[in-house]
């Protein structure tokens, strides 16, 4: 004889956990876990753009006092005087002048080295009139300390000219201007389109609790009430995505300083290191991206209740 | 008052009554004689295309979003398909009405648990309603219309799906709210439960109107 024995589960008549008051839109659909995926990939984009701006910006931070406390002074050997007593007291009086930290002559060979990627090595450069060149470290970079370097040359040695970059320093500040500007573009283009996607999913999920809103109405359910619902439940998915698309915007930086500082060696890794300093965001940078992540969230949030708000009043 | 969909003919029409305070009455028809739709006006969830009603002294016509959530929240409505949110469990739906006013989930705990218990669904309220046998449902839905202590309860064939002894137990229970105050309209085309109430005034719609008789006192 076969015996069935059907146990009936009696979890479903425990009496109700009462502490917490469940969402009366339910956090669960198809559409809901679409949002979280749109959601993820704009936020790690909005995020990609904003830690490169804040990439280029630092570097070109760096680049231009790097530059622009640096400055060279180029000798010429013009005249039947020495070079190398030229090129010393030009060196002197260099650093003798105000604000400047140091003055490092380049030997004749240093010199003839700078040639070399354009005339090649094994050259005899002794039938050059190969210029000299002193590097001068400024304390800080100031107009005025630069102006009475180039009167003290001018003065004691007026074989020697001074070059303070500052041409190249402008052109470089505009490109990385000009890529914190792509960024910021690039940015706001990410935010416009996650607005309009949160749009969408508000009304599809609006058309999908139609009988929810009905019933929440017939209740006697003010539409701020609702709208705080679907708020919550926009914030709850934004917060998901939203943190989905930080923690791999997290791990994509993260993953190039590892990688930037392995590639530091190689023969690339100076102009990679030059265009974005090291490649890592420092803890400022990282806040940013937390901000970016919680800003989405908000606006999910945010967004979709002013959507609801006036979607019900044509409702009523 | 009259009442058209779109461009079609009008579904009730030349319509002129009053609902009493603390009355009680059965509307009823056939079927497709328009009781769902009645009963829908009376909640404002439909507006007529003319003629005006008046409700709770206002016309509804002139109420703003927020005048009709007040009003609204003084009538109880049970639905003939229950309208129960299945994802939320029997306590949760019956303590609704009382949640969408603001009110913290510890001050009407006891009244939502004593009421559950009340119709008989003390030990179901952690249970789903998918999991609810119809009556039960309905017992949740009158519950859920209950809760707020209507001034007004409109029920929608609120016996369709019970079997008869059920049903009169229900109508028992509309009946001792009526005594307590409140003002009934039992949607219904059930002659034999009406005649066991014959205290009820009847309405009668037809034809898109609506014939009254008064009840035996």
């Amino acid at each position: 004889m076969i015996e069935i024995v059907a146990e009936i589960p009696r979890a479903k008549n425990a009496l109700p956990a009462f502490s917490r008051n469940v969402p009366l839109i339910p956090a669960n659909s198809v559409a809901g876990r679409a949002l979280v995926v749109v959601v993820a990939i704009m936020t790690f984009l909005a995020c990609l753009t904003a830690g490169a701006a804040l990439l280029v910006a630092k570097a070109s931070q760096e680049w231009r006092s790097d530059v622009l406390r640096e400055v060279t002074i180029q000798v010429k050997p013009l005249t039947n005087d020495d070079i190398e007593t030229l090129v010393a007291k030009a060196a002197t009086v260099a650093a003798q002048a105000p604000g400047v930290a140091s003055a490092r002559p380049y030997s004749k060979t240093d010199s003839e080295r700078l040639l070399e990627p354009w005339l090649g090595a094994g050259l005899d450069f002794s039938l050059l009139p190969v210029p000299r060149i002193i590097v001068v470290r400024m304390r800080e970079s100031s107009a005025e300390n630069l102006a009475r370097l180039r009167e003290a040359l001018a003065r004691d040695a007026p074989e020697a000219s001074l070059d303070d970059h500052r041409i190249w320093a402008a052109r470089l500040g505009m490109m990385a201007r000009a890529i914190v500007a792509l960024a910021t573009a690039l940015f706001a283009l990410v935010i416009v389109a996650l607005a309009t996607a949160i749009g969408f999913a508000t009304r599809g999920a609006m058309a999908g609790s139609k009988e929810i809103v009905e019933i929440l109405h017939f209740v006697g359910a003010a539409d701020a009430f609702i709208a705080n619902e679907f708020q919550a439940h926009f914030r709850r998915l934004g917060f998901r995505g939203a943190l989905i698309g930080v923690s791999a915007a997290f791990a994509f930086f993260l993953g190039a300083a590892a990688l930037s500082s392995w590639w530091a060696n190689s023969p690339g890794g100076d102009e990679i290191a030059a265009m974005f300093g090291a490649f890592s965001l420092d803890g400022v940078g990282y806040v940013a991206l937390a901000a970016v992540g919680a800003a989405v969230s908000l606006l999910t949030g945010y967004l979709s209740r002013s959507i609801v708000l006036k979607d019900l009043q044509k409702l009523q | 008052m009259g009442l058209r969909y779109g461009i079609g003919p009008e579904i009730v029409r030349d319509l002129n009554f009053s609902i009493a305070p603390r009355s009680f009455q059965f509307l009823t028809g056939p079927s497709g004689a328009g009781k769902t739709t009645l009963l829908r006006l009376m909640l404002l969830s439909l507006r007529p295309t003319r003629g005006t009603i008046r409700i709770f002294g206002q016309n509804s016509a002139e109420l703003r979003n927020d005048e009709l959530t007040a009003l609204r929240r003084r009538i109880g409505m049970v639905f003939q398909d229950f309208r129960l949110l299945d994802h939320l469990t029997t306590y949760e739906n019956v303590a609704l009405p009382l949640r969408a006013t603001g009110r913290g989930e510890g001050t009407y705990r006891t009244e939502v648990i004593e009421l559950l218990k009340w119709v008989g669904l003390g030990d179901r309220m952690a249970a789903s309603p998918t999991v609810l046998s119809g009556g039960e449902k309905q017992r949740a839905a009158i519950a859920r219309a209950l809760i707020v202590r209507p001034e007004l309860l409109l029920a929608d064939e609120p016996t369709g799906n019970v079997d008869p002894g059920l049903a009169r137990r229900l109508l028992r229970l509309f009946v001792e709210l009526h005594r307590l105050g409140t003002a009934v309209v039992i949607a219904t085309h059930d002659l034999h439960l009406m005649d066991q109430f014959s205290f009820a005034r009847r309405l009668v719609v037809g034809d898109g109107r609506v014939t009254i008789y008064d009840g035996v006192s």
